[in-house]
């Protein structure tokens, strides 16, 4: 139903734009693999290596399995509960975490489970010496179960959300028990989810930098990608850095190919409004245990995000807001972060156009299904080469043409674009789609074509679209502290570096009131963000 | 001979809409519940299933007084339109639970399992996964756990509304002969008059939350004078 300029218009720019991608990436992995290739095979499996890999292996499998089997009581409780006051709350204080910036949480957990947070002075009093230490391996999983908790409950919930009505009514007319739901109902529909959930936690987990770096960091509590970080910055071993970049690709490469066998399940249709009934649990043990599981979720997402908020209003905030250093590093993350933000927002564009153009062609030969099912792979590709390890890429190419500090705001922007692209894509890609099935026959039918169907048809419906995929962008951006932990320096500082670089010259205060801030700008963007995402919903 | 199901001067109050019903639907026999959609039909079974407890008055099943009992300690069987199976349970387990709900079954409790799915066509179907089954297959399977529940009543949510016109024939007619059979208390709620006459002894028209007319049916299908029921009866 396009024309054929508006097609040929499509596949160019996608091509552009596949083009453009595969070189960023091709140049980093090309650098590391002809870097000192002898050396590097003998390198790649070090001692020093190895442990490195298993740490990263092991705190990863180790917090799916928490998230995972603490999420699963949660979601029970709230399953079993439609009416639980402040439910809807609480699902939406689930999705907190996901789109806060990892500095921040770090923050936040450092100040309920730190030295002198909240749990220790609690435990104390109670003459317990041996302190929690948020630090180590410990401190690591904490902070993964923290941000993949509510993610796993999320997709469980919706998991279980899905199940027809009947199946309570059912349940509850055969007199099941709790454990009898629990072994036909529930647990089938809730093992289904699991392996897709577990990959993608694992895979988070095994690419988590930011946390580790916070919280781990020592010889013994490192993984790959911080390793990377701590071989070029602090060591300066490219050759190690490579290794270990090489060793990164291989595990995220593994990893995809086991999680492709496993799809990620959404958490569409939650809370749609569908009021499930649930007749079961009626009994007070039922209701205590439910309201015991849920409220000490609730407590362990909510206390360390309220210690950001507390612990930043006790920072001088108004002077840390006017200070140049803050001043200068907002200008810059936001600079980066609308750039790479609009970036991201073309691509995607041009990506979509061009399998749009593809679908549309009567017959797309070979090469055009190729073409679009690379084009849709790309997602896949930004994740199988994480920003740390593009960043070592293009640092060690670079290094050999000048000064790499003047390419660093560039590569910030690209890498920012590059991590954005797969949730920008998810944003926009349905709503383009269902907008071409709504008047894609209608327009090419009146001949509405070129920028009268861009500036009449197309911008009005898509307009929160776009906007929304840019705020997502845009957060991701601002609160990211994986590229710019490479490039970073006096000349290049963007928020989140600033608050780290105070956390690690011991300014506890001035970081906690800084990250608050940043929370805060974080916060906003999401909001207008899904402010408009709302507003179509009721059209 | 003890009433099948008494709504005693129920009232219950849903959102905006209010119910009242006060009726006694005999034992033994089928009858049938009709009326335009969101009149509260389903919401009749509900009351007598246990889903929905009334505000005032009281439900007896068989004699007895069941208002505040559970969905699970009513003499009460269930089928629905759909999702009357597990679906990623097999047919044994899926009847089973009918029998037991921790699925502890004796070895009689098998055989009868065997024998129910005998005798609503699906022989051999044990193992089968509902996904595998037509509609009118798995509906055959809710009846076969009806069977193995052996309750005196039997509440159906428009059970043949998802089949097609072939297929309603011959179901009513399996329908018939269990009934027949163990000369249970059927409620049927349907939308197709034609079914009214088919399967029921009695019906109940039901409109805005009331309960208009009760009637034996040869009775109820000649009446004329209520509009909603003409209009239900022509349509």
């Amino acid at each position: 139903m396009l024309t054929r300029a508006e097609r040929r218009r499509g596949i160019a720019w996608g091509l552009l734009s596949l083009i453009g991608i595969a070189l960023f990436v091709g140049i980093a992995v090309a650098a590391l693999l002809s870097w000192d290739v002898g050396d590097t095979r003998a390198r790649l499996f070090t001692a020093y290596t190895w442990r490195i890999l298993r740490f990263t292996l092991w705190q990863a499998v180790l917090s799916t399995l928490l998230s995972i089997a603490f999420a699963i009581p949660v979601t029970l409780a709230l399953a079993r509960r439609p009416r639980f006051p402040v439910r809807v709350w609480i699902i939406r204080l689930m999705a907190v975490p996901m789109g806060l910036p990892v500095l921040i949480g770090a923050l936040g957990l450092i100040g309920i489970w730190g030295r002198q947070g909240v749990i220790n002075s609690l435990l104390l009093k109670l003459g317990l010496d041996q302190p929690v230490s948020i630090y180590g391996l410990t401190g690591i999983l904490l902070a993964h179960v923290f941000f993949n908790l509510p993610l796993a409950a999320r997709l469980l919930l919706a998991a279980l959300e899905r199940l027809p009505a009947e199946y309570w009514q059912l349940a509850s007319s055969l007199g099941m028990r709790p454990f009898s739901v629990f072994r036909f109902i529930e647990w089938p529909a809730v093992q289904r989810v699991i392996p897709g959930i577990a990959g993608l936690i694992f895979m988070l987990c095994a690419t988590s930098f930011t946390l580790v770096l916070v919280l781990g960091g020592g010889p013994a509590a490192t993984t790959l990608e911080v390793a990377i970080y701590q071989s070029l910055r602090f060591d300066f071993a490219p050759a190690r850095a490579v290794a270990l970049a090489l060793l990164q690709i291989g595990v995220t490469a593994l990893i995809l190919i086991a999680m492709a066998r496993f799809p990620i399940p959404d958490d569409a249709g939650m809370t749609a409004g569908r009021a499930t009934r649930r007749f079961d649990g009626r009994t007070v043990p039922a209701r205590l245990w439910d309201a015991f599981a849920i409220s000490v979720a609730t407590a362990f997402l909510v206390l360390p995000l309220a210690s950001i908020v507390f612990a930043g209003l006790k920072a001088d905030l108004w002077n840390l807001a006017t200070s140049t250093a803050f001043l200068r590093a907002t200008w810059t993350s936001f600079i980066i972060a609308l750039t790479g933000g609009l970036l991201a927002v073309l691509t995607s564009l041009a990506i979509i156009a061009a399998r749009g153009a593809v679908t549309d062609m009567k017959r797309p030969g070979k090469a055009a299904k190729g073409f679009s099912a690379l084009l849709g792979g790309m997602s896949s590709l930004v994740l199988l080469i994480p920003p740390v390890v593009l960043g070592t890429g293009w640092f060690l190419t670079l290094r050999s043409i000048g000064d790499v500090t003047r390419f660093a705001p560039v590569l910030l922007v690209l890498i920012n674009m590059l991590m954005a692209l797969p949730f920008v894509m998810r944003v926009l890609a349905p709503a383009i789609e269902t907008h071409r099935q709504q008047s894609g026959r209608l327009s090419a039918s009146l001949g509405i074509s070129g920028l009268a169907k861009l500036r009449r048809i197309d911008l009005p419906v898509l307009i929160r679209p776009l906007l929304t995929g840019l705020s997502f962008a845009m957060a991701l951006s601002l609160g990211d502290l994986g590229a710019v932990a490479l490039f970073g320096s006096n000349d290049l500082t963007t928020l989140p570096w600033l608050v780290y670089s105070r956390l690690s010259s011991y300014r506890t205060n001035d970081a906690d009131g800084l990250a608050l801030l940043l929370g805060i700008i974080c916060l906003l963007l999401t909001m207008l963000g899904t402010a408009g995402q709302k507003e179509a919903r009721h059209d | 001979m003890t009433d099948g199901v008494v709504l005693d001067k129920v009232e219950l109050r849903l959102g905006t809409k209010d119910f009242h019903f006060n009726c006694t639907l005999p034992a033994g026999a089928v009858t049938a519940v009709t009326g335009p959609s969101g009149s509260g039909k389903s919401t009749l079974l509900n009351l007598v299933a246990g889903f929905e407890t009334p505000d005032r008055g009281h439900v007896l099943v068989g004699g007895e007084d069941v208002t505040h009992e559970h969905p699970s300690g009513r003499p009460v069987s269930l089928i629905f339109q759909d999702n009357n199976l597990f679906t990623h349970l097999d047919l044994f387990t899926n009847i089973g639970l009918g029998i037991n709900p921790s699925l502890r079954l004796s070895a009689d409790d098998r055989r009868a399992i065997s024998k129910a799915l005998q005798r609503v066509g699906l022989d051999g179907f044990e193992k089968r996964m509902p996904g595998t089954l037509s509609g009118g297959e798995r509906q055959r399977a809710a009846f076969a756990r009806a069977l193995v529940r052996k309750k005196p009543v039997l509440l159906m949510d428009e059970p043949f509304a998802a089949l097609d016109p072939g297929l309603r024939l011959s179901m009513a007619k399996l329908l018939l002969e269990l009934h027949r059979e163990v000369s249970n208390t059927v409620l049927i709620v349907t939308h197709d008059p034609d079914e009214v006459g088919r399967l029921a002894d009695h019906a109940i028209f039901i409109d805005y939350g009331q309960i208009l007319l009760q009637a034996p049916t040869t009775e109820f299908l000649a009446r004329r004078d209520i509009p909603a029921l003409a209009e239900f009866l022509s349509g």
